[in-house]
């Protein structure tokens, strides 16, 4: 469904990312595990089309989107849950979700995914008037995460969605990512609660330094001796 | 009592005068964050256009907004789209400042080929008639701007609030990267609002010109009161921009009846320098109510 071939990317003439090649087959939960500063946001933005790669080819449904901007890329079925949320702060919690089913093909059926979503997140329903920038933290991914699924789209990138929130609050993130591969959407995730992501995914890479390492099932590298070190503590 | 309440109406009258030119440019501040310094030689050229009209082909002055506003929305986008956008990836924002001085200079220099330094009157067609409300007379004209000011500023705000592109583009004044994972367009919003702040301004050409002469250089005229009152309004706000151009107009009445007509820019700029010095970000807004419309 999404594959990357050979990607370079970074920031200006540094680059961040060197020769990586992924691949999430549609259905499937793939997580990326690598240290801080790895280059998995990086990763996640040059998928969204908001880094433009230097080398390499992305290709989505066997359609070439290496160099189509990040607007179009959502039009297309890929959304981007950011790091850092990335809320419209001053926006109410009920228009941020709007904002999410901007989409062509998420707007006509806006009503019918807000409930959907809304079911899912009853925290989110009881501060739907509330500006997006007044909520506690834990809320504030529970948005983002709603906005994300707002778009209807047929993969969903996580970029650390659990970071910063109190262990209960990440249960609940994790929850609801479970949720939302139930209904069949590909996900691709980033998260430094590398056990739990491990768990709950099919395959996964390990990213070090803008390359990729090790790619397995997620079972394998639960089991792998690098991943436990490193990655698991164990 | 009957000069105070004269004096006081005068400078309402002012005050919708100056808003009705500073929302677009507020508006264009608010999201694309450029400030327009052509904005005032969109104006003039507005003017002219509505002198042209009027006079070639008989039309009614207000009713040459139906035509003026479309075409200055177009000179909007296409100033957005050919000479900031262009300038947008330049790491130095002040280059889009000299792009849009250097815009206003060359639309002036246009205007002085085209028309000449002499002054166009443009028929009043009935918009001086005095209107008289107990002890104050104002012109019809001046009604026309109030009434269509407040307006604009209420359809302006409900159109942000209450539309899908109304909130797209106050998503992008309030995170661009987010608004694109959204799949907005971020360069179509600004070309987009870039052509509504000037069709703004195209709209208020044809209220302004019957009441007062145009030159090529009557846009500086208006443009330093409206940065004054967008400043005042806190950059970017709406609301803020009209109460500010309220204020500004009656200061400039009562300064101007009370103290002398001499002074009343002393007064208006020098409260400008204060606001500065005192409160930067404006006397109403703490943030940009653009992207708060509140309900
Ligand atoms: N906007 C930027 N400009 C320049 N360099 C950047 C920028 N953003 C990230 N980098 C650099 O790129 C490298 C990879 O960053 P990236 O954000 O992709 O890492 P990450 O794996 O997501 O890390 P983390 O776990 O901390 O989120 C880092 O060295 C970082 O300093
Ligand atoms: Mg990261």
């Amino acid at each position: 469904m999404l594959r990357l071939e050979g990607i370079h990317a970074g920031y200006g003439p540094t680059t961040i990312l060197h020769d990586v090649s992924l691949e999430v087959k549609r259905g499937e939960v793939v997580t990326i595990v690598g240290a801080n500063g790895a280059g998995k946001t990086t990763t996640l933005r040059t998928i969204a089309g908001l880094i433009q790669p230097t080398e390499g080819r992305i290709f989505f449904e066997d359609r070439d989107i290496t160099s189509t901007p990040a607007h179009e890329v959502v039009d297309l079925g890929i959304t981007l849950i950011p790091e850092g949320r990335q809320l419209f702060a001053d926006m109410t919690v009920e228009e941020n979700l709007l904002m999410g089913a901007y989409r062509k093909e998420a707007r006509s059926r806006q009503a019918e995914t807000l409930e959907h979503v809304l079911s899912l997140f009853p925290r989110v329903r009881e501060r739907l008037s509330q500006s997006a920038g007044s909520l506690s933290g834990g809320e504030q991914q529970m948005v983002a995460i709603a906005r994300g699924m707002m778009a209807r789209p047929s993969i969903l990138m996580f970029d650390e969605p659990s970071l910063g929130l109190a262990p209960i609050i990440v249960q609940q993130v994790f929850e609801v990512i479970k949720a939302v591969t139930s209904t069949g959407t590909t996900v691709l995730i980033v998260e430094q609660n590398v056990f739990n992501t491990l768990k709950a995914s099919d395959r996964g890479y390990v990213l070090e330094n803008g390359e990729i390492v090790i790619s397995d099932t997620s079972e394998a590298l639960l089991t792998n001796d690098h991943v436990r070190q490193a990655y698991l503590g164990i | 009592m009957e000069t105070f309440l004269q004096v006081l109406v005068s400078g309402l009258m002012l005050g919708a005068l100056f808003a009705i030119v500073s929302v677009g440019l507020t508006l264009i501040f608010g999201i694309v964050k450029v400030v327009n310094f052509a904005h005032g030689e969109f104006l003039m050229l507005g003017m002219y256009l509505v002198y042209l009209f009027t006079t070639k082909l008989g039309i009614h002055p207000l009713l040459t907004s139906v035509i003026v506003a479309p075409l200055l929305f177009v000179a909007g986008v296409a100033t957005q789209r050919f000479i900031i956008q262009p300038l947008m990836s330049a790491r130095d924002d002040h280059i889009q400042i000299f792009a849009t001085v250097g815009l206003s200079t060359a639309l002036i220099n246009l205007a002085l080929l085209l028309f000449g330094a002499d002054i166009a009157n443009t028929p009043a067609s009935g918009l001086r008639t005095p209107i008289t409300i107990g002890p104050v007379r104002v012109l019809l004209g001046q009604l026309v701007i109030l009434a269509v000011s407040i307006m604009l500023v209420i359809g302006l705000q409900a159109f942000l609030k209450r539309t899908q592109t109304g909130r797209a583009i106050r998503a992008v004044a309030q995170n661009r990267a987010a608004a694109q994972l959204m799949g907005i367009n971020v360069n179509r919003i600004y070309m987009l609002t870039f052509g509504i702040g000037a069709a703004c301004v195209g709209l208020a050409a044809s209220m302004v010109a019957p009441l007062y002469p145009t030159s090529p250089n009557i846009g500086t005229y208006f443009v330093l009161t409206a940065f004054v009152v967008v400043v005042l309004g806190g950059l970017g706000s709406l609301t803020g921009a009209f109460a500010g151009a309220m204020i500004i107009g009656l200061i400039d009445s009562f300064a101007g009846f009370y103290i002398g007509s001499d002074v009343r820019e002393v007064v208006v700029f020098g409260m400008f320098l204060l606001i500065l010095i005192l409160k930067p970000s404006g006397l109403f807004s703490n943030r940009l109510s653009l992207s708060h419309v509140s309900p």
